[in-house]
């Protein structure tokens, strides 16, 4: 552990513990936000409990599904407009657009259309999230060096294994790129669309218990979520570092 | 690219927008979905009613107040985090982790602190906007060459003035694109906000059209975000491309 590593983690618990001590002090009101350790344990006892599997199952389910359609669907159009230069061109305003408005306003319309169900969430969610891959693989596919393709046509090799032994490797940095925001997008949309207005899942309890007033269940759930999504970018995070040091290491 | 052919390729974008919707609007129905021309005669009733301009009022007013507190707290930490080296080192990747969680979890906590009404809404918006703002301000610091801080030093030039004098306008472009960043996310907390608890502004407009299943009026105010937010970012951004220049 490097010595700014250790700061962090006494920063963060010193911040968590003066939260705790506020809290139990009665600095900060029972009412508003509860003591860190509470949080925890009502955490605990929700999970073995087994209430709310149901609904992580569901929310957890839907995430996944965002994610693959968007992974999927993004790198197959990426590849599509980066093999047409002109429609790329066309797009290029629409891609620089993209995320500064706020695709979200379209969710009612799209429960409006579909009904109340999970397809405006995964339709809302694939919205936010798929742009993002699709705008990382053209970055990465411009990033192939010219040099491979030439090195695959001396040795006379067909457009699919150029594609997978050239092509795909020297892009992928810039597609995993593209997969961590979709995640991260993915993740956002969805829990935001069921928080909003949602049948059922995690972000439809936590609006719930808020609206019930059962701080200790909708505290619990907030940290789930928090936990859930913290371990997920923490493991992208570390492959990307990983990934990074063993291409650097590779190099001469 | 010249000039025309990026307006007609902007064009030839609305026009695929437009027949898509269209197509929908066949698919999905009247009640659902109204089709692009009625809705743009609506557009033009809408915008001059009461109805409408209080509650963009709001949203706009919101929006100003979060804006302020985002790029206040955002540029303070920025600035902090960027020339203290230890400090940047420990909090950047805190801020980063802090900028993929899903902030909408914490939007009832900030409602139980702040209450609902304007300061909730301002809370959250600006929840959005610190993040971005702060951490581009630290890298725009952190890539201001060293020898301008010698330049400063030699000079006897006090802390503050270093900060007004050398580092923001060194920094300004890369600063620039924090701001216009923020200002999206910013508008998008302002919105979140207001779709889930709240009895004024644009957000809340949307949410109670669609449960007076008033498809109209709601995709209206849909397409006047979705307009404001575009010409906004196109016009930050023609901003920061002259500031990009001018270095």
């Amino acid at each position: 552990m490097t010595r700014v590593g250790l700061i962090r983690i006494v920063v963060i618990v010193a911040l968590i513990g003066a939260l705790e001590l506020a809290c139990r002090l009665g600095f900060i009101n029972h009412r508003t936000i509860i003591p860190p350790s509470e949080m925890a344990t009502a955490l605990y006892s929700l999970l073995a409990s087994g209430a709310i599997n149901a609904d992580i199952e569901r929310t957890l389910g839907v995430i996944l599904l965002v994610i693959a359609l968007s992974i999927v669907f993004g790198f197959a159009l990426g590849v599509v407009i980066h093999a047409l230069p002109r429609v790329r061109e066309a797009l290029d305003p629409l891609f620089a657009t993209y995320y500064a408005v706020p695709i979200f306003i379209f969710y009612p319309v799209l429960i409006a259309i579909f009904g109340l169900s999970p397809m405006p969430i995964v339709l809302i969610g694939v919205a936010t999230a798929v742009v993002a891959m699709i705008i990382a693989t053209l970055n990465g596919l411009d990033r192939v060096p010219r040099v491979l393709t030439k090195v695959a046509r001396v040795h006379r090799l067909g457009p699919v294994t150029t594609a997978v032994t050239l092509q795909l490797p020297a892009a992928a940095p810039y597609l995993f790129t593209g997969v961590k925001l979709s995640v991260s997008y993915g993740f956002i949309a969805v829990i935001a669309a069921e928080f909003i207005l949602s049948p059922a899942g995690l972000g439809r309890d936590i609006a719930d218990a808020y609206a019930d007033f059962n701080n200790r269940r909708m505290y619990a759930l907030i940290l789930f979520l928090l936990i859930i999504a913290t371990i997920v970018n923490g493991l992208l995070h570390t492959l990307d570092m990983r990934w990074t040091e063993r291409r650097a290491g590779g190099r001469p | 690219m010249s000039a025309t052919r990026r307006i007609t390729d902007t064009l030839v974008i609305v026009a695929v927008m437009l027949l898509v919707w269209q197509i929908l609007h066949q698919i999905a129905g009247e009640t659902a979905l109204p089709a692009p021309l009625p809705t743009m005669t609506y557009l033009m009733h809408m915008v001059p009613t009461a109805r409408f301009a209080t509650n963009a009022a709001a949203t706009l007013l919101a929006l100003s107040f979060a804006l302020l507190l985002a790029y206040a707290i955002g540029l303070g930490i920025g600035v902090w985090m960027g020339a203290h080296r230890l400090s940047g080192a420990v909090g950047e990747p805190i801020l980063v982790a802090l900028y993929s969680l899903p902030k909408i979890t914490l939007y009832p906590v900030v409602l139980l602190i702040f209450g609902l009404g304007l300061s909730g809404k301002v809370a959250f918006g600006a929840m959005h906007g610190i993040l971005p703002v702060a951490l581009l301000t630290i890298g725009a610091i952190r890539a201001i060459p060293p020898v301008y801080l010698r330049s400063a030093r030699t000079l006897h030039l006090s802390p503050w003035q270093t900060i007004a004098t050398v580092l923001l306008p060194a920094a300004l472009p890369e600063v620039f694109t924090g701001l216009r960043i923020g200002f999206s996310v910013t508008l998008l907390g302002v919105l979140l906000g207001e779709m889930f608890a709240s009895k004024q502004g644009l957000g809340s407009l949307i949410m109670s059209d669609m449960s007076l299943a008033q498809s109209e009026d709601m995709v209206t105010v849909a397409i006047i975000l979705f307009a404001f937010a575009a010409i906004a970012n196109a016009l930050l951004l023609w901003v920061e491309h002259r500031l990009h220049r001018r270095v």
